[in-house]
């Protein structure tokens, strides 16, 4: 057997649960032993069921997870050489700080000085001297932190397994848990897998991040990584602030968007292909109107931030940026936007119009999605009834209604992505298919609306037969 | 001239008294309406309690102050079925109140680790005999020892027993369930307890205050049963308390020794009120305190 | 055998002892009524034990008087009870708990005991027993059940929404009328639930209280299980079939939370 250099390989791990959701939806990953992985993602993006799939609490429905290089899917928690510190702490409320830290050594039947020794010297790494025979409840929450953190170290795990452990205290607590627990990987020396949805907690604290959404990967790499080259809008609009637009790759380090020409270092999309371009607000050099400037616009509203201040600036084609400086430029002030070569992050367009598998049904009319739509009698007589064919529809083709009942579909606005004259919508039908829709509407996540696609934007064209 | 020194009120200020006088009154008359309520429904207590010190024969008939009548009771003179009947009230309570405990409690972990569709099933069926009159507990459960070919005794009205008490215990020990930090049988589990550890050594503790309220809320419920009881003891001459209560009075009037038993019987019940209304207010403040 | 002992590690098992107990102990003698009561003593399909109930004018009659008596009792409790859990729940005072503990107390203390104390103080007073002293001693029995949860639905209410409707021009009485008591239909609807379930199905109190001059259904259904044996048992079954239903129809219509039969293991 290859001596494998990772301490925790999942290898294709899909979670699916009791109503047929997926959870985990064909997850890989390899973790190095001593490294300090952060798996990120909004809520519900499958990355706690991750973690309790490593942890044991959990099987997955298909792949294995590897500790070692051995197969521990199916091995119960309680054999696993791996410690959970929980988000909200779960110390036992009926023992106090010394017996909670002592819980596991006791079950391994460790002899007393041993015990005393040891958790003596936990609660010590953890700052936590003194407290032994503290009741747990006295506690405040950056104490019980520290004693759920003193009570998984104590075992001595290969592998620390963290869950949002910091997510129930205040800001300012937060800060300094976060450098204390990145101290506390250096000393120990153990592996850490860290969950959050605070992106700004996992640039600070890991060594590689894996953004996670839908229970899907969607990248891994070191913070910065993560941060200046996103591979899609998705981890973009999610990790720091972006302007993310529509553009055109004309040619390699050449691309246009805003109506205007920029060049770029990204190369080897080929020519004239859409892309999406990401420029963070921190990048714009603004000034006043001038030739360098490579867009102009007005300041629509500046803020102070504390350190910087974030002015929304309007293109006369109606393109709005955010963008950031340490000076400011009050509103109606004529400015000019400039952005380094650099400094343009290009992605690939991973679609460019909605489509879907469908059937020709009888009375000019096609099957998709579930709903039976209507199409131009020219258009459907080129098919046999029955005919399966693919339907696309462009994204500004989709008009969406307030009151649900006018739409032939209902849905739920799932993702709001916001492109300088326009959002780009995710509305997921009733059915749990996505429907991608570009419109200047103002939609809120989570708003009910009816679908309409009037008959003319409906594209229909044979399945293509290669396989 | 009664008011001279005083300078005439302003309007509002005659508004103001005027308030505060109604005010004052409303809240007179409203507590004067608690008290005359709590009087009437503490009044045949009180007047049993009285009478329990003194030896008439006839309630009313007030012959001096004794304590013969606790002396009998507790010195078991008070005639030997009154002894047995007591006797067999605790031991019916304790033996169904700790089956109903156990039970209850291992069904309320189930029932809270099942799926919402089960959970509700099983939380109809555990209200049927919470929400069913003692009449058709005691009839169904009559027929049925009498379809099985059981003959009805202490069993039969242990197991009748259970039967009503264990839904209390499941009701008491949910909320803790529900209250509990869900990981914290993870926790266990995660540091190297096996199930079964981590049932004795973290959820068991976490439910005992639970468990205890049932367990005192089925005790009573058992002692306080009597429609139950009637339909499943036999006619093998068991009696509890409450049935021999029952043919006491059929018979016309209070036995006297049932006076005192009354009044410990009362005494015991504001004890236990008063204990587990304590429990429930520390409770509270306590986890206040946390929450600040 | 890992699938063994993964089915004992799932703790949605540990119910199932329970839930075997319950059928056998609670479903099986429901459908054992059900059985006794579309049947004779042989076993064989009637429905005699119902044409027998509904031909005598005197059972049917109780069962009327019964049903009239409960809910006078339930009236009146509510009546009494009403303003007694409001200004529980609403006054300031320093222990409204003790107060409350007070009023449900005599929950605590077997009906049995207190009915006969009741039939002595109206002894001790001279009063004659009789429909007067049933209807006493029914309230007296169930006062504290109608009370309780009406108090603790008024309690648990948010005092901020009494301001916030003052707050909005609303005078004493209209705030109890548009907010208070809208607020408090389901603690009613419990009470309600409460009283009126055991009272229709009571059986013994009556006989204390009235001295065997008036009988109630429960009294009814009980001597058709005391003597005579299997055809009487089947027609007890019938009786205790109708009572099911009443007390089915109650929660039906009274459990909007169905948490009503609760409240009772919710003092804890």
């Amino acid at each position: 057997m290859q001596q494998s250099n990772y301490i925790i390989e999942v290898n294709n791990v899909s979670k699916q649960f009791e109503d047929g959701k997926f959870a985990l939806d064909n997850v890989s990953l390899s973790i190095r032993k001593g490294e300090f992985v952060t798996i990120l993602g909004p809520s519900g993006c499958g990355k706690t069921t991750l973690l309790r799939c490593i942890a044991g609490f959990q099987v997955a429905s298909s792949g294995d997870v590897l500790l070692n290089g051995e197969d521990i899917t199916q091995i119960p928690p309680y054999k696993r050489p791996v410690n959970t510190v929980f988000q909200k702490y779960a110390l036992f409320p009926h023992l106090n700080v010394f017996d909670n830290v002592a819980f596991g050594l006791k079950l391994k039947k460790f002899d007393r000085t041993t015990i005393t020794q040891k958790v003596k010297s936990a609660l010590k790494t953890v700052g936590m001297t003194d407290y032994e025979y503290r009741d747990v409840d006295s506690l405040s929450g950056g104490q019980q932190q520290r004693v759920a953190i003193a009570r998984a170290i104590v075992n001595q795990p290969e592998v620390l397994l963290l869950d949002e452990p910091l997510a129930a205290l205040d800001l300012k607590m937060r800060k300094d848990m976060q450098i204390e627990l990145k101290e506390m990987h250096k000393k120990l020396g153990i592996t850490f897998i860290y969950v959050t949805h605070d992106q700004e907690e996992a640039l600070t604290l890991s060594d590689r991040v894996v953004v996670m959404s839908e229970g899907k990967i969607q990248q891994i790499g070191t913070p910065s990584e993560v941060y200046n080259e996103p591979v899609n809008c998705f981890v973009a609009d999610f990790i720091g602030e972006s302007n993310i637009l529509n553009g055109v790759m004309l040619e390699d380090r050449r691309v246009r968007f805003c109506e205007h020409e920029f060049d770029c270092v990204d190369t080897g999309f080929g020519e004239n292909v859409p892309v999406d371009v990401v420029v963070r607000p921190e990048d714009w050099y603004i000034f006043d109107a001038s030739d360098a400037a490579q867009l102009t616009g007005i300041v629509q509203s500046c803020i102070f931030k504390g350190v910087h201040y974030e002015m929304a600036v309007l293109t006369p084609n109606g393109y709005e940026f955010m963008v950031q400086d340490y000076h400011a430029f009050e509103p109606g002030r004529e400015v000019g936007l400039l952005v380094k070569p650099e400094d343009i992050q290009v992605m690939k367009k991973e679609r460019l119009c909605n489509t879907f598998e469908g059937e020709i049904l009888a009375g000019n009319k096609v099957c998709f999605l579930d709903a039976d739509w209507d199409i131009p009698g020219q258009v459907a007589q080129q098919f046999e009834v029955g005919t399966k064919v693919q339907v696309t529809v462009g994204f500004n083709r989709i008009t969406l209604e307030d009151h649900e009942e006018d739409g032939l579909l209902t849905g739920v606005v799932h993702f709001i992505l916001y492109k300088g004259d326009h959002y780009h919508l995710t509305v997921r039908t009733d059915d749990g298919e996505d429907l991608f829709v570009d419109t200047r509407d103002v939609w809120d996540d989570g708003d009910r609306v009816g679908i309409v696609i009037s008959p003319d934007n409906i594209h229909v064209s044979p399945i293509s037969s290669e396989k | 001239m009664s008011r001279t020194n005083q300078p005439p009120m302003t309007s509002a200020q005659l508004e103001a008294a005027r308030r505060a006088r109604i005010s004052r009154r409303r809240r007179f008359f409203s507590q004067t309406y608690l008290w005359v309520l709590l009087l009437v429904l503490y009044a045949p207590i009180f007047v049993i309690i009285i009478f329990s010190f003194t030896e008439s024969k006839v309630l009313g008939n007030w012959t001096g102050f004794s304590f013969h009548l606790y002396e009998q009771l507790f010195t078991g003179n008070a005639g030997r079925s009154l002894n047995s009947a007591i006797v067999n009230t605790a031991l019916i309570a304790l033996i169904s109140a700790l089956f109903s405990t156990l039970l209850g409690t291992l069904a309320a972990i189930g029932i809270y680790n099942m799926r919402q569709r089960d959970r509700k099933i099983i939380n109809f069926l555990n209200s049927i005999p919470m929400i069913n009159p003692d009449i058709l507990t005691g009839i169904s459960l009559f027929l049925l020892f009498v379809f099985l070919g059981i003959s009805r005794g202490f069993m039969t009205v242990v197991i009748a027993h259970i039967v009503f008490c264990t839904p209390y215990v499941v009701l008491s020990v949910m909320p803790r369930l529900s209250k509990m930090n869900p990981n914290i049988y993870e926790a266990a589990l995660d540091l190297g307890a096996t199930p079964m550890q981590a049932l004795r050594k973290v959820m068991l503790p976490e439910l005992f205050p639970g468990m205890l309220s049932g367990f005192i809320l089925s005790v009573t419920l058992s002692i306080d049963d009597f429609g139950v009881t009637f339909f499943t003891k036999g006619s093998g001459g068991l009696e509890t308390l409450s049935t021999f209560i029952y043919v006491d009075a059929r018979k016309g009037g209070l036995t006297p020794e049932l006076r005192p038993l009354f009044s410990v019987i009362f005494l015991t019940m504001f004890v236990l009120l008063l204990i587990i209304n304590w429990r429930a207010e520390r409770g509270n403040t306590k986890k206040q305190n946390n929450d600040k | 055998m890992k699938n063994l002992s993964r089915v004992f590690s799932s703790r949605r098992t540990w119910a199932w002892p329970y839930v075997l107990f319950l059928v056998l102990f609670v479903v099986l003698p429901l459908l054992l009524i059900v059985f006794y009561a579309f049947t004779n003593g042989n076993g064989q399909f009637t429905l005699r034990n119902f044409a027998d109930f509904f031909s005598k004018s005197e059972a049917v009659s109780t069962f009327i008087y019964s049903l009239a008596i409960a809910l006078i009792t339930t009236v009146i409790c509510l009546l009494l009870g009403y303003p007694a859990a409001y200004i529980m729940a609403m006054a300031q005072f320093k222990t409204p708990q003790v107060m409350a503990m007070l009023f449900i107390l005599p929950m605590w203390i077997n009906f049995l005991l207190r009915t006969i104390a009741t039939v002595e103080l109206f002894r001790f007073f001279g009063i004659p027993l009789g429909e007067a002293a049933l209807l006493f001693g029914m309230v007296y029995d169930f006062l504290p059940f109608m009370i309780y949860p009406i108090y603790n639905t008024l309690q648990k209410m948010d005092h901020s929404l009494i301001e916030a409707a003052e707050d909005l021009g609303a005078n004493r009485t209209q705030v109890f009328a548009k907010v208070v008591l809208p607020l408090s239909v389901p603690g009613i609807y419990s009470g309600i639930i409460m009283v009126f379930m055991p009272t229709v199905s009571t059986f013994a109190i009556a006989e204390l209280l009235t001295h065997n001059k008036v009988t109630l259904f429960g009294s009814l259904i009980q001597r058709s299980f005391g003597e005579g044996g299997l055809t009487m048992w089947n027609y007890g079954a019938a009786l205790s079939l109708i009572m099911l239903l009443i007390i089915a129809l109650t929660s039906f219509f009274g459990s909007p939370e169905d948490n009503d039969a609760n409240q009772k293991g919710g003092l804890l």
